[in-house]
């Protein structure tokens, strides 16, 4: 336990920044800006892979579904080395780790969010869309006013435990060297040498305590809702819900 | 961009055996893994449901953490940091057989052990605490009627995210290779870094990872007809 802290106390600056005022950032401030930023920028092209899986026209339909199978059935990993290998040929200049693992994470999450998004579509009663169409509101309207704000709201606490995954997903940027909190463990690892131990005690508590955190915001926040939809369900379509992305 | 593909390279020196290799490796490692992951999750979930306080908060600890940390993470702390523990003649014998795949089975499987426990528990929770009672009234010792009645309907319930986290399981022994274990993934660096053929090799290796994992999904889903309960 006193190696912990005396490995904490040491190297703080290192796993929180990174080499920052003299070099580029890094660590912990890494992997929470990676996550952040991917899972924003994952949502948008999540929310139109979701609209196209539960689509009626098959032409959007298909792909969609093909590009969410084969994305969750291939090893993060393999994403991360395809990005690693081909933006560089397909834009014709080197890219960064960083961007690397970026891109590769919104491939990925966002082939997650959109699973994540149409089981919120799904979940609502048939009679809502049906209602919105006797209206006489188009099949875009219904979708944009009636589905949406609502599946997504319904959606929350599934989103953030999605943006618990994504943290985790981050420390695979270790494998193409991108200067993030499992990478700069490994730094404090291999100038000690002798302690790995309470190392990567300490690295896993890191992640622990921010993950548990988030986890357990995300089951408040599924209780908020549950209580919300069974206490007051004539009010509750009429509440706006926050389209953001959860972060 | 000139992409000409030319898979036979594929089939050059000792490519091949390393493919192979690579895939026995990777399916080994899902294998042991998945059995250790079912074995300590259906012990989890069945000390959880003996409502003994203390019993559960311990399992609560363990599935939390295994569920906040990273994967990648938890294999270094096994390979790089719990070896350091051992006593020295385990370290010795440890470091002269093939210790990476070793804890690599560890890592892997625990972790998802919790998830599998989780499944389960949800599994156990929807069905109603009276068949427990019948079934002790009838005589049943508790792992007796856990056995023949419980489990049976909870595995069926718990079927579909059973089969979701085996194909996670199957795709997270990719992360070994961080620790050297010569599976698909390692191979494929080894092959791409000797015959700079990348696209060629990465296919292989992607549509590999897609076939199985496609398998294992097909496979749950005849399960999941099979042995659907039947409505009353």
């Amino acid at each position: 336990m006193t190696d912990i802290l005396t490995i904490l106390r040491d190297n703080w600056v290192l796993l929180l920044i990174g080499q920052y005022p003299n070099g580029p950032l890094g660590g912990l401030a890494i992997t929470l800006i990676l996550s952040v930023v991917g899972l924003a920028l994952a949502f948008p092209v999540s929310l139109l892979l979701a609209i196209a899986r539960v689509s009626p026209i098959a032409m959007l339909r298909v792909p969609a579904t093909i590009v969410v199978y084969v994305v969750r059935s291939v090893p993060l990993i393999m994403f991360i080395f395809w990005v690693y290998f081909f933006a560089p040929l397909l834009i014709g200049r080197t890219v960064s780790g960083f961007t690397t693992m970026l891109v590769t994470l919104v491939i990925y999450q966002a082939a997650y969010l959109a699973e994540v998004i149409r089981a919120g579509i799904e979940g609502l009663p048939k009679g809502q869309i049906e209602a919105s169409r006797a209206l006489g509101m188009s099949y875009l309207q219904t979708t944009v006013k009636i589905v949406l704000p609502q599946a997504l709201y319904n959606m929350l606490p599934a989103m953030v435990s999605q943006f618990v995954s994504t943290i985790k997903e981050t420390s695979l940027g270790y494998v193409i060297s991108v200067n993030e909190l499992t990478f700069a463990a490994n730094q404090v690892n291999s100038t000690l040498l002798t302690k790995p131990f309470p190392v990567f005690i300490l690295l896993a508590m890191i992640y622990f305590a921010l993950c548990f955190l988030l986890t357990r915001y995300a089951r408040y926040l599924e209780r908020h809702i549950a209580s919300k939809r069974a206490g007051s369900l004539r009010t509750m379509p009429a509440k706006p819900a926050p389209a953001a992305a959860p972060v | 961009m000139n992409l000409k593909l030319d898979f036979a390279v594929l089939l050059h020196d000792e490519y091949p055996k390393l493919l192979v290799e690579g895939v026995v490796n990777m399916l080994q490692l899902t294998g042991y893994a998945w059995l250790l992951a079912m074995i300590l999750g259906t012990t989890l979930a069945l000390i959880r449901m003996t409502q003994n306080r203390w019993a559960e908060r311990a399992v609560a600890v363990y599935v939390e953490y295994h569920q906040n940390v990273p994967m990648l993470v938890q294999i270094f702390l096994w390979y790089f940091g719990v070896t350091t523990l051992l006593p020295d003649f385990a370290q010795l014998w440890v470091n002269q057989h093939h210790s990476e795949f070793l804890f690599a089975i560890i890592a892997v499987g625990m972790c998802m052990s919790a998830y599998i426990s989780e499944d389960l528990r949800s599994g156990i929770r929807s069905i109603p605490r009276a068949q427990m009672e019948a079934a002790r009234a009838l005589g049943m010792s508790y792992l007796k009627a856990s056995r023949l009645v419980i489990l049976p309907q909870a595995l069926r319930i718990a079927l579909p995210t059973l089969v979701s986290h085996t194909v996670l399981l199957f795709k997270n022994t990719s992360l070994a290779m961080a620790i050297g274990v010569a599976e698909l993934t390692y191979a494929t660096r080894e092959i791409e870094s000797q015959s700079f053929h990348t696209v060629e090799v990465y296919l292989l290796a992607t549509m590999i990872y897609l076939g199985i994992s496609l398998l294992i999904m097909a496979v749950g889903s005849v399960l999941e007809n099979r042995y659907r309960i039947k409505a009353r």
